[in-house]
């Protein structure tokens, strides 16, 4: 039987044993629990996140480099790698291929099944909704069928409506 | 109202001590981290962006009703010891206490409700409780946020639900936690193993005064890990059970020290009495501690159950800005010791002592 290993800090007994992988080099420390708990080690909080953005680096690099710049914010991938945290809501669309694998990791689910605040949803149905009459009616002047076309028009009149007034139960459907 | 009436006000929690039904809880606290849509967070907004977004939120939220009478200013309108006050009170966090401009705070006047803005994200809403009442709490919350969001366009997809700063609070940008007082666990040093338990069930421990802080006076917060993939109520039950086997733990580790040695116990509890009543230079994690047994004796029927609001009250008057606000000048860390042991020993003069040990309980010479 061999010694036990050494808490790398006070040389008792290690229970402890940790290993990271920093710029792919690997880190072992070995800690007896009075050291792991005082270094943190034992809160998830402290030390999983450096390891997901490790590990969502790695299996993403080919798909993540389309989308390195946050357009509306300017926010950059190196930037979250370093900090952890995002520059504005829209970084999430941008920088999916990052997020999508660490979420999985990092918390019960991939997918929001919680509150659901009844304003910013209407907002985006209504966004959606242009965003799909503008492609009809794009198809539609192609195609040369002004009858729809000019339907289309005025239901983009109508949604773009429905937005400008900001009160409280705003109708989705046209 | 302004901030120095506030801090004169009686609190949530230095005025409604936690129930002795569930004295194990402090209390519990609920936060959920809300965005507006289309602007930068706030570690990324710029000066100008950041006061923008400041102005908006305080106008909204002090526009709310729980928030009629409130204190609604700027952080670089506080000053530093009205800060540690908040902190210490759990009303804002350190991180909000240190930021510069474009950061500021509503709280009500009961201080159940305090609302911070451009923290890590634009809002972190809290609302507070005394004693285990995270039901109570989470009604109290969802309402705020739906009446917030009537005023405020909130950054929400319906795939990752609300978008925070942090990937790590994305889905609810909810954090359930309660305030444990776990003294028995401590002493027959069973923490460890609790934390490493609480851990796989997807919940944290820390200390007092959040991450990284310690764990002075046995009092530690559990909350939730994740926030995403399960609907606020769920993550709350998750907790809640969680909570009550902890509680539970509890309550049997204090019965195993009642058994094994009821005389050290009781000594324990006897010295801290003794140093609370007649010393004159205290830390304030030494009163932490004293107060933490005096809690226990209250548990255990050494002193009377009407003494515990006495106890929960010192455990945020003893802490370095409440003792500085006391005297109302400056103080070096030495006199606040001293200050802090003055005011104890003021408050356990008139204080009970402790009845002598129930006879089952102590072995005989």
């Amino acid at each position: 039987m061999g010694s036990p290993l050494k808490c790398d800090l006070c040389s008792k007994p290690a229970t402890v044993h940790l290993t990271q992988i920093v710029n792919n080099k690997v880190h072992k420390v070995d800690l007896c629990e009075a050291c792991a708990q005082a270094k943190g080690v034992t809160d998830p909080n402290g030390f999983s996140l450096a390891d997901l953005l490790m590990k969502a680096s790695l299996t993403n690099e080919p798909t993540a480099t389309s989308a390195t710049r946050c357009e509306q914010c300017g926010f950059t991938q190196a930037e979250f790698k370093k900090h952890g945290r995002f520059g504005c809501p829209h970084c999430y669309e941008t920088f999916a291929a990052i997020v999508e694998p660490m979420l999985g990791t990092m918390h019960k689910g991939t997918t929001h099944t919680g509150k659901v605040p009844a304003r910013a949803v209407s907002r985006k149905s209504l966004h959606d909704r242009l965003s799909a009459l503008e492609g009809e009616l794009d198809n539609a002047i192609k195609s040369e069928r002004y009858e729809d076309a000019a339907r289309y028009r005025d239901e983009i009149v109508q949604v773009k409506q429905a937005f400008a007034p900001k009160a409280e139960g705003e109708s989705l459907r046209p | 109202m302004t901030i120095q009436s506030l801090i004169e006000t009686p609190s949530e929690l230095t005025s409604s001590a936690s129930s002795s039904k569930c004295a194990v809880v402090l209390m519990t606290r609920i936060r959920l981290a809300r965005n507006l849509s289309g602007r930068s967070f706030p570690g990324w907004a710029d000066a100008d962006q950041r006061s923008e977004i400041l102005a908006t939120c305080r106008e909204a939220v002090g526009a709310l009703n729980p928030m009629k009478r409130s204190v609604n200013v700027g952080v670089t309108d506080l000053n530093e010891l009205q800060k540690l006050i908040l902190v210490e009170r759990h009303l804002i966090s350190r991180e909000l206490s240190g930021s510069k401009s474009g950061s500021g705070l509503v709280i009500n006047r009961d201080q159940t409700v305090s609302v911070m803005i451009n923290e890590e994200d634009h809002l972190r809403i809290q609302v507070l409780r005394a004693g285990f009442q995270l039901k109570k709490a989470w009604n109290a919350i969802n309402d705020f946020d739906s009446a917030l969001e009537e005023k405020l366009d909130y950054a929400f997809s319906p795939r990752w639900g609300y978008l925070t700063a942090c990937p790590t609070n994305l889905g609810t940008g909810m954090r359930a936690s309660a305030m444990m007082h776990l003294p028995a666990l401590v002493i027959s040093g069973q923490m460890e193993k609790i934390v490493r338990a609480v851990n796989q069930l997807g919940m944290v421990v820390r200390g007092l005064f959040g991450e990284g802080s310690d764990a002075s006076g046995s009092i530690f917060q559990i909350s939730n890990q994740t926030t995403l993939g399960e609907p606020e109520e769920e993550i709350i039950k998750r907790l809640q059970s969680v909570l009550q086997s902890i509680i539970e733990h509890e309550l049997n580790a204090r019965q195993k020290l009642l058994e094994a040695d009821p005389r050290k116990l009781f000594d324990k509890i006897g010295r801290a009495y003794g140093i609370l009543q007649h010393s004159h230079v205290l830390s304030s994690a030494e009163a932490m501690n004293l107060l933490s047994l005096l809690r226990l004796g209250i548990d255990l029927q050494i002193f009377p159950e009407d003494s515990r609001p006495v106890i929960d009250r010192l455990f945020i008057e003893a802490q370095p800005g409440h003792v500085q606000h006391a005297v109302q000048h400056d103080l070096e860390a030495g006199e606040r010791d001293g200050m802090r042991a003055t005011r104890l020993r003021d408050e356990f003069a008139r204080f009970p002592a402790p009845a002598t040990p129930p006879p089952s309980g102590a072995k005989p010479d």
